[in-house]
């Protein structure tokens, strides 16, 4: 059986042209997808059972009524739990993920908070110039690439969205685009680029502030080198970015986790702002996996805002207090629940020590660094290859991923229904 | 030989193509590696494939070291997973965001080979 039109669960692009193949309920080809979607399709080595950490220190085969049970006892007895992850499943059980952290007044947060946290606040600060990245191909005859390497990590995005393609008002795709590639290292985005500046690590800043500058008319106060950049450089760029018709800036965590974190995105915003009083410029953060954007949204319109402490009675955010890796820092948290995300892997290791003192739920399909260090592994159907479910690209479209094969395993919303339904006393709402 | 290095961690299409598949060799193989221009190298005098040790006032981890022309001297990249998190900086600054570019470090040859992803897990439940 050939299904066409499948929609890839990997990353923020989620390219939705797949052909995928199915024999005997098995993947056996997909055509279209890179290697990393490919990759996630054809499949990986998955979690058999729900697992509990034995006395000896080691995780034992458990049936899934027992693994629900231990991981519903541990979250209500904890004081300060931590639900975290979130970014690779579908907006339905992040839904149910908010509720149960309603239920227990737990800390809601996402992998946002080490990948494009910083965005939301710099957005949060100046608002978000952008577009849907069908206008981008359609439109864009420059494109800026900062701090981010999509031949890397979104494979497809330059081929699909912004790049290669003929869009609607430039019928000969590439030839009709300048590439510009800002980075700090010579990546193999830059290397396929017209322009490169290869910028001193941590100077973003200052060289978004110069280019501001320039642009407003201030450009005798740049001086002669900006972050290893030669002023004429930084004159071309902005003559570059005034004179087409149509720009878009793509970023990544080049610029969210370099020395001035959400205030380089501030900068970034502004300097777009800036260019709408001269042409058109629309600015876009690259999200990494398939569904962080759709959990800000989720998170957004049930508590009002994109990641959430509900200890309080009332939704709280105050990232750089509430946020994942500050309540592990101050060693706060007596209790986790991690859904289809690997912070043990993707925290710093001091933040990681303190995880892995208190109880760990872990519910993904895969095992990872988390599943070391878990004392609850309830293992889940994979969204987007069979089940299915809501995810947001990362220009905000909302798309619905299909189930391609069936599985015996259940999917993150069963398995947190189940939990919820334990932990909820009368008078909750679910 | 020590080299002083500014540290950046990220994404590679070998860390995301294993991503799901972390207990292999091939995500070790992704990971458990810095990436240096050919100069710091030198400086190390080291080849391809050989171990370092990577340090800061965070932490310390083993890694092979790998050559990347792209890179300007003295700065190291390492991609984001468990041995990269070894070395970057907890603090957020206030923000949510800890710190995985621009940590000061620096590299030395050893004798010492890098952990697999089980071996330096269980570290972190000691
Ligand atoms: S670019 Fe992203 S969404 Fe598209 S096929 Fe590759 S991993 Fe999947």
């Amino acid at each position: 059986m050939e299904i066409t039109d499948a929609i890839c669960s990997f990353c923020g692009s989620l390219c939705d042209d797949l052909t995928v193949k199915v024999e005997d309920n098995k993947i056996v080809d997909v055509r279209r997808a890179c290697r990393l979607g490919a990759g996630k399709m054809l499949g990986h080595e998955r979690i058999n059972s729900p697992m509990i950490r034995n006395e000896a220190g080691k995780l034992e085969e458990v049936s899934s009524d027992s693994a629900i049970d231990r991981a519903s006892q541990i979250l209500l007895h904890a004081k300060r739990p931590l639900l975290y992850g979130w970014a690779s499943t579908s907006c339905e059980a992040q839904s149910k993920g908010i509720l149960l952290g309603e239920i227990l007044g737990a800390v809601v947060d996402s992998t946002a908070s080490v990948c494009h946290g910083p965005t939301t606040l710099g957005v949060q600060e100046k608002g978000l110039p952008t577009a849907s990245l069908g206008q981008i191909k359609n439109r864009a005859d420059l494109i800026i690439f900062w701090g981010c390497n999509p031949i890397h990590a979104h494979p497809r995005h330059m081929s699909r969205y912004s790049g290669y393609l003929p869009g609607f008002f430039l019928d000969r795709g590439r030839q009709n685009r300048k590439f510009v590639t800002v980075d700090v290292r010579m990546t193999e985005t830059a290397a396929i680029s017209d322009e490169f500046l290869q910028i001193e690590q941590g100077s973003d800043y200052v060289v978004l502030s110069s280019l501001r500058a320039i642009i407003n008319g201030k450009g005798d106060l740049v001086p002669d080198v900006v972050g290893g950049v030669s002023k004429e450089e930084l004159m071309h760029l902005s003559d570059m970015m005034r004179s087409c018709r149509f720009g878009a800036f793509f970023f990544g965590m080049g610029l969210t986790q370099s020395k001035a974190k959400y205030k380089n995105i501030d900068c970034a915003l502004s300097l777009t702002n800036d260019l709408n009083t001269r042409t058109k410029f629309v600015i876009t953060p690259l999200r990494g996996h398939y569904n962080v954007t759709g959990f800000g949204q989720v998170c957004s319109w049930q508590t009002g805002f994109p990641a959430v402490d509900l200890s309080r009675g009332a939704p709280y955010y105050n990232p750089g207090e509430m946020s994942a890796n500050d309540l592990l820092m101050r060693d706060e948290v007596d209790a986790s629940l991690v859904v289809a995300s690997d912070p043990a892997a993707h925290f710093p290791n001091a933040s990681v020590r303190n995880l892995a003192k208190s109880p760990l739920i872990q519910i993904d399909p895969y095992a990872n660094a988390t599943t070391e260090i878990a004392d609850v592994v309830i293992p889940t159907a994979i969204v987007g290859v069979e089940t299915e479910g809501t995810a947001y690209r990362m220009d905000g479209l909302s798309l619905r991923l299909r189930k391609l094969v069936d599985s015996d395993y259940p999917s993150d919303e069963e398995i947190l229904d189940k939990i919820i339904k334990k932990v909820s006393r009368n008078g909750d709402v679910c | 030989m020590k080299c002083d290095v500014n540290i950046i961690t990220g994404r590679t299409i070998d860390q995301g193509a294993n991503i799901d598949n972390k207990l292999s060799s091939d995500y070790f193989n992704a990971c458990a590696r810095c990436e240096i221009g050919a100069e710091d190298l030198e400086t190390l005098g080291l080849l391809e494939g050989s171990h370092v040790k990577v340090s800061t006032k965070f932490g310390s981890v083993v890694v092979s070291v790998a050559l990347c022309d792209g890179n300007m001297r003295g700065v190291a990249f390492i991609p984001m997973g468990p041995w990269a998190n070894a070395v970057v900086n907890p603090d957020t600054h206030g923000c949510g965001m800890p710190g995985f570019k621009g940590v000061l470090g620096s590299l030395e040859p050893t004798d010492e080979k890098p952990l697999d992803l089980k071996a330096f897990m269980s570290l972190c439940r000691e």
